[in-house]
C-alpha cells in the first residue's frame, strides 16, 4: 500500500516537471499551456464578471431610484419614525427618529438572543444528560422532544407559542401563580424593585389591575416570551445532542478510570466527562448560539419589535429599501463576526488550559 | 404474595433496580401520563370532529379552552393543502405533490444514484411547474398568486435546492481552489449568506430585486422568492459538498493525475462522483432544513402550507382557532420530515459501514 502510494507520487511528480518549464522557453506562442498564466486569466475573468454584475445591476438600479425620485442614503436615520414601539429596552415615542427605532430594534434582538443563549445552554445540557441517563424514560422522553422539535419548522412552533399565549384569559381572571405574578394574554407581570435616593433604597412595587390590564412592576410582553420559548426549547434540542455527542466522545478509559477512583456517576459526570466533552461541543455550540441569533429575526412573523421588524417598518414607510436591508445584514454580520470572536476566544482558553493540565 | 416478594419482583424490572432511578422513573412517569391525559382530553374526549355545514363556530368557541376543534381542519383542509388554487382544479396541485413524493421516493433509491437522476430533478420540477401554471394542453392558466399550500412548500425547497446545486458545487470548488480571488469570492459570497438570516434575503427579493432589473419588467412574487432561496441554498449546500470534497483521499488526486488527468477530468470523472455520494446524508439533513424554511416566505406574503394555515384563522368564523390548525400543519411537517430523517440516518449507518 505504501509502496504504491509512493509510486503514485513519483507519476505525478514527473508529469508536473515535464509540464511546468515548456511555456517560457516557446514564448507567447504557448501562451495558454502555462499553468500560472492560465491561473491568471481565470482569475481576472471571475473578477471581471462579478464586478460586471454588480456594475450592472447597480446602474440600473440607479437609473431606477431615479426614475422614481427616490433619493439614496442614510438621510432618513435622522427623521422622525412616526411609529410607537411597545415596552422596549429604552424609551421611544413616535417623535423620535429611525435611527433610534433601529437601535431599540437591535436591543430588543440583542435582549431576546442573549436571554435565550442562556435559557437553550441551560436545558441544552439537560436534554444531552437526559438522553444519557441510564433512566429508560428520561432518555426516551428527551429523545421524542428532539425529534418533535428538529422535525418541524421553527417558524410554526414560534406561531403555536404566540397562538398558546392568547388561550390564556384575560387581565380580569389573569392566573396568579405566585402572588404579585399575573400571567394574562397580555403578558407576563411581575413585581420590579424600584431604587431610590433616600433610604431604605429600594422598594418593590407590585404590578396592579387597572383597567384592561396591569400597571407598574415588570412585564414580559407575550410576543416575547413566545419567541424566547420558541428560540430556546428549538435551539436547547440541537444544543442537547451536541452535548451527548461530546460526553460519547470523552474517551471510555477516562470514565472507567474515574469509577476506579470510587467517583460516584454524578462526580463521574460533573468533574472528568463535561470538562473534558466542553473542548469538542465549543465550536459545534457556538454556531448554534449564531443560529438562535439568526433565528430571533423570525420575531418579524409574530410582532415582536426585533431589529428586522423595525427594518421592515421602516424600509416600508421610507422606500429605502437598499440601506435600510443593507444596514440589517451589516448588522448581523457584525453580531455573527463579534460572538464567534468571543467564542473563539473562550474556546482558545479552554484549550489551553487543556494543554496544561494534560 | 408477600410484601417482600412483591419487592422482589418490583425490583426485577430494570427500571426499578436502584433508587434514584426509581424515584426518576415515577416522577418524570406521573408528569407525562398526566400531560398526556390533560392533551387527551382536550384533542379526542372533548374535541369537536365536524360542525354541520352552515352553523356557526359558536358551539368550538363554547368549549375554548376545554376540547379542541377540529372542524376548522375538515372544513378549509382543502384550502390548508392546496392554498387558493382554483377548486374545481384542485386536482393539479395534488398530482403535482404527488409528483414530487414520486421524485423523493426515487432517490432514495441507491441504486439509482448516477447522473440520470439529476436529469429526473430538472425533468419532475419542470413538470409540476406547467402543470401548476397550466395554458397548455388545454389546462386553464392559474398564474402564481393562487398557487399555495403544500405544493407550494414543495416547490420552492426541492427548485431551489435543484437550481441552487451546480451553483453549490462551484462554490465549493472555487472555495477549494488554489487561486486566491476565485477562492476569495467564494469565501466571500459563502460566509456573507451564512452571516445573515434567511428572512433578510427573502426582504431583499420581495423589495429590492424588483430595483434590479429594467422598468416595466416585473418578475413575479414567487419567482423572486425562488431567486432568494437558490441565493441562500447554494451557499448551504456548497458547504456541505466542501465537506464531501475533504473526505476524498489525496490518493485519488495522485492516481488521477498520474494517469495524466489535467484539472477538470479529475474533477468532474473522479472527484465530484465520489464526494457527492459521501454527502449525501448530509445534502438529505440540508434539505429537510430548507423544507422546514420554506415557510418563511410567509413574511413576504406568500401561502406555503404553513401560510395557508395561518390564512384560515384570520377568517372570522375562525379567528382565535390558531393553535388547532399549527398542530394540523405541524403534524404534515413532522410525517415528512421525520420519515426523510430516519431514512437519512439509515443511510449513514449503511454508508459508515461500507466505508
Amino acid at each position: 500500500m505504501e509502496g504504491r502510494r509512493r509510486d503514485v507520487r513519483a507519476a505525478s511528480a514527473v508529469i508536473s516537471t515535464t509540464q511546468t518549464p515548456a511555456p517560457v522557453a516557446i514564448g507567447s506562442t504557448r501562451f495558454w499551456s502555462s499553468a500560472r498564466t492560465r491561473s491568471i486569466i481565470w482569475q481576472i475573468v471571475a473578477v471581471a464578471v462579478v464586478v460586471g454584475i454588480i456594475a450592472l445591476v447597480g446602474l440600473q438600479t440607479a437609473t431606477n431610484l431615479r426614475a422614481r425620485g427616490i433619493a439614496s442614503g442614510f438621510d432618513f436615520l435622522g427623521r422622525a419614525a412616526g411609529f410607537e414601539i411597545a415596552r422596549g429596552p429604552i424609551e421611544f415615542s413616535s417623535r423620535d427618529t429611525y435611527a433610534r427605532a433601529l437601535v431599540v430594534g437591535l436591543l430588543n434582538t440583542l435582549r431576546v438572543s442573549l436571554t435565550g443563549i442562556v435559557l437553550a445552554t441551560s436545558l441544552g445540557v439537560g436534554l444531552g444528560m437526559a438522553r444519557l441517563s441510564n433512566v429508560w424514560i428520561a432518555s426516551t422522553a428527551a429523545r421524542c422532544y428532539l425529534e418533535v422539535i428538529r422535525n418541524t419548522p421553527l417558524l410554526l412552533q414560534l406561531l403555536l407559542w404566540y397562538a398558546l399565549t392568547q388561550e390564556l384569559p384575560g387581565p380580569n381572571d389573569a392566573l396568579n401563580p405566585l402572588p404579585g405574578v399575573f400571567l394574562c394574554f397580555r403578558g407576563l407581570f411581575f413585581p420590579s424593585l424600584l431604587w431610590h435616593s433616600g433610604f431604605p433604597w429600594i422598594s418593590i412595587e407590585q404590578p396592579v389591575l387597572e383597567g384592561f390590564g396591569f400597571r407598574g412592576g415588570a412585564s414580559l410582553s407575550p410576543e416575547f416570551a413566545a419567541l424566547l420559548v420558541g428560540l430556546t426549547t428549538y435551539t436547547a434540542a440541537f444544543i442537547g445532542e451536541i452535548v451527548r455527542g461530546g460526553v460519547l466522545a470523552v474517551d471510555k478509559g477516562q470514565r472507567e478510570a474515574a469509577s476506579a477512583l470510587g467517583l460516584s456517576r454524578m462526580q463521574v459526570l460533573r468533574l472528568v466527562l463535561l470538562p473534558q466533552a466542553l473542548r469538542v461541543v465549543i465550536p459545534p455550540t457556538t454556531a448554534q448560539f449564531l443560529n438562535l441569533t439568526k433565528n430571533s429575526s423570525l420575531a418579524v412573523a409574530i410582532g415582536y419589535p426585533d431589529l428586522i421588524s423595525i427594518t421592515n417598518t421602516t424600509l416600508n414607510q421610507t422606500g429605502q429599501a437598499i440601506e435600510a436591508i443593507a444596514l440589517a445584514m451589516s448588522v448581523y454580520l457584525a453580531i455573527s463576526v463579534s460572538l464567534s470572536f468571543a467564542m473563539n476566544t473562550y474556546n482558545a482558553a479552554i484549550l489551553a488550559r487543556g494543554g496544561r493540565s494534560a | 404474595m408477600t410484601l417482600p416478594q412483591l419487592t422482589a419482583s418490583i425490583q426485577r424490572v430494570p427500571m426499578f433496580r436502584d433508587r434514584t432511578n426509581a424515584i426518576a422513573t415515577t416522577v418524570l412517569g406521573a408528569a407525562i401520563v398526566y400531560a398526556s391525559y390533560r392533551f387527551v382530553t382536550w384533542g379526542v374526549i372533548n374535541a369537536i370532529w365536524s360542525l354541520p355545514q352552515d352553523a356557526s363556530s359558536q358551539a368550538c368557541r363554547a368549549i375554548r379552552g376545554q376540547g379542541a376543534c377540529w372542524a376548522v381542519i375538515g372544513e378549509r383542509l382543502r384550502f390548508i393543502v392546496s392554498g387558493a388554487y382554483p377548486f374545481a382544479e384542485q386536482w393539479r396541485p395534488a398530482v403535482a405533490c404527488l409528483l414530487f413524493v414520486m421524485l423523493y421516493a426515487a432517490s432514495a433509491v441507491r441504486a439509482w444514484w448516477r447522473w440520470p437522476l439529476l436529469g429526473l430533478w430538472v425533468l419532475i420540477p419542470a413538470s409540476v411547474i406547467t402543470l401548476l401554471r397550466g395554458g397548455v394542453f388545454g389546462l386553464s392558466e392559474v398564474p402564481s398568486e393562487f398557487w399555495g399550500g403544500l405544493p407550494l412548500t414543495f416547490l420552492l425547497s426541492t427548485i431551489g435546492f435543484a437550481v441552487a446545486f451546480p451553483f453549490a458545487g462551484a462554490l465549493a470548488l472555487g472555495r477549494r481552489s488554489q487561486l486566491p480571488a476565485i477562492k476569495g469570492l467564494c469565501i466571500a459570497y459563502i460566509e456573507l449568506v451564512r452571516g445573515v438570516p434567511l428572512v433578510t434575503f427573502l426582504f431583499m427579493a420581495s423589495v429590492m430585486f424588483p430595483l434590479f432589473v429594467p422598468q416595466g419588467l416585473t418578475i413575479d412574487k414567487l419567482l423572486r422568492a425562488q431567486v432568494a432561496f437558490v441565493m441562500v441554498i447554494a451557499a448551504y449546500v456548497a458547504e456541505v459538498i466542501r465537506g464531501g470534497l475533504q473526505a476524498i483521499p489525496r490518493g485519488q488526486y495522485e492516481a488521477a493525475a498520474s494517469i495524466g488527468l489535467s484539472y477538470w477530468p479529475t474533477t468532474i470523472l473522479v472527484v465530484l462522483p465520489q464526494a457527492l455520494r459521501v454527502s449525501i446524508p448530509a445534502l438529505v439533513n440540508t434539505f429537510i432544513a430548507f423544507f422546514k424554511d420554506t415557510s418563511l416566505v410567509i413574511v413576504i406574503g406568500l401561502f406555503d402550507l404553513l401560510g395557508a394555515a395561518k390564512a384560515v384563522i384570520v377568517d372570522p368564523r375562525w379567528v382565535g382557532f390558531g393553535v388547532e390548525a399549527f398542530l394540523f400543519a405541524a403534524i404534515v411537517y413532522f410525517g415528512f420530515c421525520y420519515a426523510v430523517s430516519q431514512y437519512s440516518r439509515h443511510l449513514e449507518r449503511v454508508l459508515v459501514g461500507r466505508g
